[in-house]
């Protein structure tokens, strides 16, 4: 049913028109820089980082309309919570986008090096996997499915368990042959910003969750408890 | 139940048990002549707590008000059935035809939507109903006018002119005059129509704070066309169209996540 003042609708519309186009870019940026990281592929590396700026950009936007929403209509319902829901989205997306830039400025660097042709295999799995579930908690967005955004919550551990064997990989790497540290610590901190980005995507099923039911998810998500040991 | 709503039977009340009830409504039917203005509303007033009424013009929101302290007995044709027990007064049926209706309104005051001050001095409006129930000394007459006063937070305003016309304060303050006058004659519930449809911003302001403060002391029914203002002001919120009661409970989950359609779309600003 759509509100007595057509304007507010709009509005609400505006917002989430630009929070799908947020989402679409966040999920580009991480699929290309895993592809620059596993093709070496410099240019590639160089627009994810230049695409970055769009991104903060729209963040901006949606922040500054869902301010100036609250201050003049007063949300209430699911209007409010959909509205503190795209600005807590768009933060994380936000994140997603600097965490990708981030992967492909290492990207350069590892590009100079000599291929670790295994390992890059590894993290591009991983980076699948987690691009995969962003991609899942978008469509769940599109399609206001909050099953859909649970079940993207549950397969959190998995994203773990692959940081976890990364990790071993590289050290073992790293102490086989001095030689791959420099490219195998940027691996690393890849691979740790992949894990991070599917922990941003678990925010947003999380917040999802929430706009679509009104219900808070408070159990403990699943957790991956030998990555916190192999960490110390 | 009502034919005029689509999904009529979309309806949430819950109760409310980790309070005491001050009063208790059921299943209580009103007419005015054949016209059936409240359908089988049944709620519950916490004891020293803010419970606020919303709804659509004409929805019997100001009815159920008004049936509460027997309003409707002044006008012929106008008869209630059900049952409205109050806790302070033993449990008895207010609706029944042998309760004393002055001793009633002395119980339950009443502030209307425009401020209705007698044209009388300051003191002598908050001391006229004091004067119908009590005879008080000089003494103990100025404490509780006093008391009422500051309770209703216009004492500062209004200390050193006690004594010129009621009818020269603001629109603001005569409201809260009306407050003052309401508890002044120490009353348990106070019943507030639409108490701040008539003033600006700021005076609403002060008259939410006054509600506010006087939860401690009374139980405090108040209808508003404001949303903001119950969400601001009341602990439970009772959301009532075409004479049902169609949603009821805590006022926090009434604005972040109503369980009713209708509720939803009436707070969201979709109809009504």
């Amino acid at each position: 049913m759509e509100h007595t003042v057509r304007a507010y609708d709009e509005e609400l519309d505006a917002i989430t028109a630009e929070l799908s186009r947020m989402g679409g870019l966040a999920e580009a940026e991480v699929s290309d820089a895993i592809r620059a990281i596993s093709r070496r592929d410099v240019s590639l590396a160089q627009a994810v980082i230049g695409r970055d700026a769009k991104l903060d950009e729209l963040e901006a936007d949606i922040e500054r309309k869902a301010i100036r929403l609250i201050a003049i209509r007063q949300p209430v319902a699911d209007d409010l919570r959909r509205t503190v829901a795209a600005m807590k989205i768009s933060m994380n997306l936000e994140r997603i986008g600097d965490l990708a830039k981030n992967i492909a400025k290492r990207a350069l660097v590892i590009a100079e090096s000599d291929p670790l042709t295994p390992l890059t295999r590894s993290i591009e799995r991983m980076g699948e996997l987690v691009a995969g579930r962003l991609k899942d908690v978008l469509d769940a967005f599109a399609s206001r499915d909050p099953d859909r955004a649970v079940s993207v919550r549950e397969r959190d551990k998995e994203v773990d368990e692959h940081y976890d064997a990364i990790f071993r990989e590289l050290l073992t790497y790293m102490m086989g042959d001095p030689r791959t540290i420099t490219s195998c610590a940027h691996l690393l901190f890849v691979a740790k910003n992949l894990e991070r980005i599917g922990d941003h995507a678990t925010n947003i099923a999380e917040i999802l969750y929430y706009e679509i039911t009104g219900i808070e998810l408070t159990e403990q998500r699943p957790k991956w408890d030998a990555l916190e040991q192999a960490e110390r | 139940m009502n034919s005029l709503a689509p999904d009529a039977f979309d309806t949430s009340v819950t109760k409310i048990t980790d309070r005491k009830i001050e009063l208790d409504i059921q299943n209580l039917d009103f007419y005015y002549g054949k016209t059936h203005a409240l359908k089988g509303v049944s709620m519950q007033i916490a004891d020293k707590a803010v419970t606020a009424l919303i709804g659509p013009s004409g929805c019997g929101k100001s009815t159920l008000l008004r049936v509460m302290n027997r309003m409707y007995n002044l006008y012929p044709g106008q008869r209630a059935t059900g049952k409205i027990t109050m806790g302070d007064l033993g449990g008895i049926d207010i609706l029944s035809p042998s309760v004393n209706l002055p001793m009633l309104r002395s119980k339950i005051g009443m502030v209307f939507q425009k401020p209705t001050p007698f044209p009388m001095s300051i003191y002598d409006n908050v001391a006229f109903g004091v004067r119908l129930y009590e005879t008080l000394g000089k003494a103990d007459m100025d404490g509780r006018v006093e008391e009422a006063l500051r309770k209703s937070a216009l004492w500062d305003e209004v200390k050193d002119k006690l004594h010129t016309s009621g009818l020269g304060l603001s629109g603001g303050q005569q409201q809260r005059l009306c407050v003052a006058r309401g508890i002044a004659v120490q009353p348990e519930i106070l019943l507030l129509d639409e108490p701040t449809s008539a003033l600006d911003p700021i005076s609403s302001a002060k008259l939410e704070e006054t509600v506010t403060q006087l939860k401690s002391d009374y139980t405090i029914v108040i209808v508003t066309h404001n949303l903001g203002q119950a969400a601001r002001v009341s602990n439970y919120t009772g959301f009532m169209y075409l004479g049902e009661l169609v949603e009821f409970g805590e006022t926090a989950g009434m604005f972040t996540k109503p369980v009713t359609k209708r509720a939803s779309d009436y707070i969201t600003g979709r109809f009504g």
